[in-house]
């Protein structure tokens, strides 16, 4: 309980609301672009699932700006002195949207059988535990096999969701009818899907937390134009656009409207990180000075002022600064064209054309192409754009057929978990354009991520991450550009929307309306 | 030969045509680059080569190609259209389930378009010259001109920003659970910019065509030889002049008819209309194959479909058409 009063107390503080008292009752328009393919949050992990489920499943913990835990279905934990044993006391009242009783069975079920066989992400990580086992009905212990110091960063309810066992257990999870009507713990239940139009939450009376949640329905919204998903905030048909709804030069119009405000917050978690991947397999990209004059011929602050509209942050190097374990202490790449011309010079680049693959994610990311490729014809590269759409840009990364190629990862807030798999060259694979498709290859940076991840201890962690980061830095593996901030519009009188580090994606459970 | 003899004849040879159309499809598509199963994982945002098999195999991706073109075109000739993994849906469902949004904006559209076009075609011709012709058709023109999605952003502008008297997207209210009459008025109101904006095009093409052929069929012979024998100018226009003139705008119309299923794309996204345009495109964009090939092959039987009326009813305003077989 303490750790509860605990909680509520710095959520208050972080939405900076802490004097008024939260009234019951209202509802809210969202928009959720695009339409998901489904809300079963523990087969389907994109974007706009993971934003509507995460109102309806719930994880163990929840954490704040900071990354730091907060209880969710947990209600308390410890772990042991040797970072082996992790065990959670679950609240005692939580109960599934068709009345089951949730408890320790549910938590094993669900990591051990469910999400291990369905999570790509979280099986990754799953390799490090021992066992999970029901101590008793809600009391659940994980052990490890060796420390593994992201652990406790895992059970965001889109890395670890609680599913119910008793509608999946011995069933064909992808093709269990009750996926089409989701049943979690959430303060949301579904209620109606119109495919095309809406889907419709409704407040779940029966929430473990006492008065929450404190709106009645959430309508969330499908708009495919990006133009008319502006319109519905202008005319008061819709409430909330979430981080990346609308086009960026729309957001100071927005902005700028009576009652509307803005946050940044709510990404944390996913420290958003763009880049350009590089092929370092053939062609003069395979020059660390033609990567390094690259880094030096980009004007990075015009991109994030003009294309991003000044949201967003020149990256550094591979981690993000809300990634914990950042690092600054490494080489700058300043924007300096002459540097640029000099190190292309000093290697004799012949003007061999190198191929520029945007991200087909409209019209902002297309103008970034362009401007980039306006940065690299003046300092003397040849470039050429490749247009794509959003699987021909899969097809092409996955299979290596670029030499820049646009991308932006989440980072999951350890760069275990977020970070490493870019780097590290067992994660060279054709297949995906998630794992190590520049084709990095340092034994170095392997050893160290490999260390950094299992070594006991933050400060251990620390300085194994300082030197990686620098490393990698230096080589130049993949072309740092923003770290990205989607801002959140919102109607003001839309009080703690974003109080954790994924924001609208678990908020509405905090979130009322002073109207 | 009798009318039904050669719809019979036309079906038969429609049935063949949608196979082969089928077959063309699925080999079309299967040439764009990327698949679903590699879609889904990067919409993951993380993927192992486990997860990406699952799927595939889910998706029925790990089967030889020229099976899988077998198995859909056998499936198809037995009127099976498949099932979306992506979605988790029977294909038929899905389209079914936009068909009747849809259905509603191209009719309304459709409807609107023929009958405005021809009347004001019909208004131009008889005032040749004068300046309520000039006007019909400098509107008109401008109308013909302007792109589709233009017209429509500024019609949200212009009716739903700044003047508020009709809602810029959507099929009806969300949450307001309306019934009956109600419902049918708020859908009605949803109705009104979208199906204007798709229908503007038409009207002009609709009014340009009437109008040339009014005129030109004006000038024939047996046209004088009614004047002759003392008709009143208005029964002329309605017996001998118009349905004369109609034979092209009933061709055109034939055509649009064939897009009421697959015209409305851009329409139905820039105003949120949940109908089939949009389901089409989305599935493009996941290539979720067994989607758009179904939606494609139902388009495909709606343009055979309307060929076939519009045959019918060639025959049915102009009896000489059936005479010359």
């Amino acid at each position: 309980m303490k750790n509860l009063l605990l909680s509520a107390a710095s959520l208050a503080l972080v939405a900076g609301a802490a004097l008024a008292e939260p009234q019951r009752g209202g509802r809210v328009d969202v928009v959720i672009q695009p339409e998901p393919p489904g809300l079963m949050v523990g087969l389907l992990q994109n974007a706009p699932v993971q934003m509507v489920a995460g109102n309806i499943y719930e994880g163990l913990l929840r954490y704040d700006a900071d990354l730091a835990p907060q209880p969710g279905l947990a209600r308390e934990w410890e772990v042991s002195e040797d970072g082996l044993v992790y065990t959670f006391r679950l609240a005692e009242n939580a109960r599934w949207h068709d009345g089951e009783p949730f408890t320790a069975e549910d938590v094993v079920f669900s990591v051990d059988v469910f999400l291990r066989e369905t999570h790509p992400r979280l099986r990754a990580s799953l390799v490090h535990v021992e066992t999970i086992e029901a101590v008793d009905d809600h009391t659940v212990r994980f052990t490890l096999n060796n420390p593994f110091g992201p652990f406790l960063g895992l059970f965001e309810v889109g890395t670890m969701p609680m599913v119910p066992k008793h509608i999946y257990e011995g069933t064909d999870f992808a093709n269990n009818p009750m996926n089409d009507t989701p049943i979690g713990t959430g303060p949301f239940r579904f209620n109606e899907w119109v495919q095309g139009s809406h889907i419709h939450l409704v407040r779940n009376d029966d929430y473990h937390v006492e008065g929450m949640p404190y709106l009645d329905e959430i309508f969330w919204r499908v708009i495919p134009d990006a133009a008319a998903r502006a319109v519905a905030f202008e005319t008061g048909q819709v409430d909330v656009l979430p981080g990346g709804s609308v086009e960026n030069f729309d957001v100071p119009r927005l902005t700028a409207m009576d009652g509307v405000c803005v946050t940044g917050g709510g990404w944390e978690f996913f420290g958003p990180h763009s880049w350009m991947w590089i092929n370092l397999r053939e062609g003069p990209t395979t020059d660390v000075r033609f990567r390094r004059a690259i880094m030096h011929a980009m004007d990075r602050e015009f991109a994030r002022d003009v294309v991003w509209n000044g949201f967003g942050r020149v990256a550094s190097g591979p981690v993000s600064s809300s990634t914990r374990f950042f690092s600054d202490d490494v080489t700058i790449y300043d924007y300096d064209p002459d540097k640029a011309r000099a190190l292309l010079a000093e290697m004799a680049y012949d003007g061999t054309p190198i191929r520029l693959v945007p991200l087909p994610y409209g019209e902002t990311w297309q103008r970034w192409g362009e401007a980039v490729r306006q940065n690299l014809l003046d300092v003397g590269i040849n470039v050429e754009l490749v247009a794509t759409d959003v699987a021909g840009w899969n097809q092409r990364t996955s299979e290596w057929d670029f030499d820049l190629a646009f991308t932006f990862l989440y980072q999951f807030g350890d760069p275990a978990l977020g970070v490493a798999r870019t780097y590290v060259s067992t994660n060279i694979a054709k297949g995906s354009p998630w794992n190590n498709v520049s084709g990095y290859v340092n034994e170095e940076v392997d050893r160290l991520f490999a260390e950094a991840a299992v070594a006991v201890g933050d400060e251990a962690r620390q300085a194994l991450y300082d030197e990686v980061q620098r490393i990698i830095v230096d080589d130049v593996p993949v072309a740092w550009l923003l770290e990205l901030e989607f801002p959140t519009i919102y109607r003001c009188d839309l009080e703690n929307l974003v109080t954790t580090a994924i924001g609208v994606n678990d908020g509405f459970r905090d979130a009322w309306l002073s109207r | 030969m009798t009318l039904a003899l050669i719809a019979l004849q036309r079906l038969v040879k429609a049935a063949v045509t949608l196979l082969l159309i089928a077959t063309l499809n699925f080999l079309l598509i299967h040439a764009a680059p990327g698949d679903p199963a590699a879609v889904m994982a990067g919409e993951a945002g993380a993927a192992d080569e486990r997860f990406i098999a699952d799927l595939r195999a889910r998706f029925g991706l790990d089967q030889p190609f020229h099976l899988r073109l077998w198995t859909y075109v056998s499936n198809v000739a037995t009127l099976d259209l498949g099932y979306s993994y992506r979605r988790g849906a029977p294909v038929l469902d899905l389209i079914l389930d936009r068909l009747p949004a849809t259905l509603l904006l191209t009719m309304t559209a459709f409807a609107v378009s023929l009958a405005l076009g021809v009347l004001l075609g019909v208004i131009a011709a008889a005032r040749v010259g004068r300046w309520t012709d000039s006007l019909v058709t400098t509107v008109a023109l401008l109308f013909y001109a302007t792109p589709l999605f233009w017209v429509a952003l500024m019609a949200v502008l212009l009716f739903s920003v700044n003047l508020g008297w009709l809602p810029g997207f959507g099929y009806s209210t969300v949450g307001a659970r309306y019934t009956g009459l109600a419902h049918a008025l708020d859908v009605a109101r949803h109705l009104v910019l979208p199906s204007v904006t798709l229908g503007l095009f038409f009207t002009a093409v609709y009014m340009r065509m009437t109008r040339a052929s009014m005129l030109e069929v004006a000038g024939m012979d047996f046209v004088k030889t009614a004047r002759a024998k003392g008709l009143s100018p208005g029964l002329i226009q309605r017996r001998h002049v118009l349905r004369n003139a109609l034979l092209p705008v009933v061709t055109l119309a034939g055509l649009q008819a064939g897009q009421l299923i697959g015209g409305a794309v851009l329409t139905e996204t820039v105003f949120a209309w949940p109908g089939i345009g949009r389901l089409m495109f989305e599935s493009l964009a996941a290539r979720d194959y067994s989607v758009l090939l179904g939606v494609f092959l139902v388009s495909a039987a709606m343009v055979i479909l309307f060929n076939i009326l519009t045959d019918i009813v060639y025959h049915l305003i102009d009896p000489r058409i059936g005479a010359t077989r």
